[in-house]
């Protein structure tokens, strides 16, 4: 066969495979996150069928999932929503923070990974995933719920941290001086603030811009604006990721409710090409070393993020059963920790991240939704009207 | 009427709800996507919704039908009751009119005249409780309440201006 006819064969029996696996999750009713990675160990060097020719669009198509990932996010939130958002829970984000944050960095630590590599371990631990809860609380019925504000409230503000930390962390695997890092952290805080400026004031208006009443058109003009302001945040090192995430913060009005059924499906296939790569490009040999720490890091942070949605939903007078809800559901970490990881790749010392993070993932898109199982037993009373 | 409580969710949507009579905290969840999702807590945990329903567009008209009919037409029939002098009034809107692709906050039709645009029918289609930012167009039909007097001088404002 040649090149052209192998490529294909394979990105067809890959993605069909990956088809396959979203049905046993959506069977399951469980993240098809895990098994995405689970499918990159055994297809990566090291795994049951190493995938040869199409490494290099997978690749490709790897980027354009973190990228879509994070647009979706961004296109989630009104300028409004953020900032209400931040308010509304900043004591309970900054302990959220503290507590989940730091588990990861001190195991860096006292696995003699050095500072940089820990800080990265530290994002890995901290953000839980908003995919993965978002699913858990339609599943469970608990939108309208008293403590689910506080919840969703939690995340804008890890979203948001995270909007900070992708490019401080991204500086700092380029090295280089203090005071270049500086400059550019501050770029992109500054640029964040213009962007939520901007949706306030202009935001319907770019929205408007952007979308048109034909779909071809709104998808072009979207996809070509967010890869050029990717493109550009990754070439002043603020990371692309950040890029696509301000594009959406940036669109806002009405218009924008179509970006969902038109992005998503897009969404869905490149981010699940996303969490292969990352399992490709780890070498799951290195995984039975890194299990005990990834479990005992699990327990340590399904702990800190439960005592953090119980002083939270507290806060907000939410009662002991709602309190625990919150707790549990935001136990679950997913795709936000990979997209973290997956900028170390090539950092030196945190040759174990990737390996230590897929593990840590693994259980965690697992366990949290499980954890939350708990607190809805059986949903007793679904049956019963009242 | 109990208070109606907006509680924003960012990311899903906006929630609205209420405590009824009973203790029971009622509820609806407005999704991005035009979902409505209609959910009810008891007062043992009135942080858990115990039932929830995914209700589509024809399905929440077909509910509140059947509850009898939307509030602005029930506060509507109470006020006639209630208050004389009042007027109700259907203004067709005429294809000169100054206001065409404007919105009602535009024409400051409550501020100059103290009368209330409780509902727009466009074709056949009724928008009740048209926001300000709600867009006026040529042969739209303003269903008003307000004085007799306020209501002619709307009817000014639509046609010159």
């Amino acid at each position: 066969m040649d090149h052209g006819a192998r490529l294909l064969v394979e990105l067809g029996a890959v993605v069909l495979g990956l088809g396959i696996l979203a049905r046993v999750a959506s069977r399951l009713a469980i993240s098809p996150i895990p098994l995405y990675l689970l499918a990159g160990l055994a297809l990566g060097e090291g795994g049951l069928a190493p995938v040869v020719t199409s490494e290099e669009f997978i690749e490709v198509g790897a980027e354009l999932g973190v990228i879509f990932l994070l647009l979706m996010l961004g296109l989630e939130y009104s300028a409004g929503e953020l900032v209400a958002g931040v308010r509304a829970v900043a004591p309970a984000g900054v302990v959220d923070f503290a507590l989940n944050f730091t588990p990861g960095f001190l195991t860096g630590l006292i696995l003699g990974w050095g500072v940089v590599p820990a800080l990265f371990l530290g994002g890995v631990t901290y953000i839980s995933s908003t995919g993965v809860i978002a699913k858990l609380l339609d599943d469970h019925g608990w939108t309208g719920n008293r403590e689910t504000p506080v919840v969703l409230s939690i995340l804008v503000f890890e979203d948001l941290a995270m909007a900070v930390l992708l490019p401080t962390l991204a500086v700092l695997t380029v090295g280089g001086s203090t005071g270049g890092a500086v400059l550019t952290v501050g770029l992109a805080v500054g640029a964040m603030a213009a962007a939520i400026a901007f949706a306030y004031r202009q935001g319907d208006r770019f929205g408007d811009l952007v979308f048109h009443r034909s779909d071809e058109v709104s998808l072009l003009t979207v996809f070509g604006v967010t890869l050029l302001v990717s493109g550009l945040a990754e070439g002043v090192n603020i990371s692309a990721a950040v890029g696509a995430f301000l594009v959406g913060i940036a669109l806002s009005g009405e218009a924008v409710a179509r970006a969902d059924s038109l992005l998503s499906p897009l969404r869905d296939l490149f981010a699940a090409v996303f969490f292969v790569f990352f399992g490709l490009s780890t070498d799951p040999g290195e995984i039975p070393g890194v299990l005990l720490v990834a479990v005992l890091l699990g327990v340590v942070t399904a702990a800190t993020k439960l005592v953090v949605g119980r002083w939270a939903a507290r806060r907000s007078g939410v009662g002991p059963a709602g309190q625990l809800r919150a707790g549990l559901t935001l136990v679950a970490r997913g795709e936000f920790s990979i997209i973290i990881a997956g900028l170390a790749v090539g950092v030196s010392g945190a040759e174990e991240l990737p390996a230590l993070a897929a593990a840590y993932v693994l259980l965690m898109a697992v366990m949290g939704p499980l954890a939350a199982k708990i607190a809805d037993p059986g949903r007793r009373s679904r049956a019963v009207v009242v | 009427m109990p208070r109606i409580e907006e509680t924003p969710l960012p990311g899903v949507g906006l929630r609205l709800d209420f405590t009824a009579d009973d203790g029971n905290r009622i509820g609806v969840v407005h999704h991005r996507s035009g979902r409505k999702e209609l959910f009810v807590c008891t007062s043992d945990d009135p942080d858990a919704a115990i039932v929830s329903l995914n209700l589509s567009d024809e399905d929440s008209h077909a509910l509140s039908e059947a509850l009898g009919g939307s509030t602005v037409i029930a506060n509507l029939n109470d006020l006639q009751q209630r208050i004389e002098g009042l007027a109700i009034d259907w203004l067709s809107v005429d294809a000169g009119t100054p206001y065409a692709g404007r919105t009602i906050g535009e024409a400051r039709i409550r501020t100059r005249t103290g009368v209330s645009v409780v509902a727009v029918i466009r074709g056949d289609q009724p928008h009740p409780a048209p926001g300000p930012d709600f867009q006026i167009e040529a042969s739209d039909t303003l269903v008003v309440v307000g004085t007799p007097e306020g209501i002619s001088s709307v009817d000014e404002i639509l046609t010159v201006g």
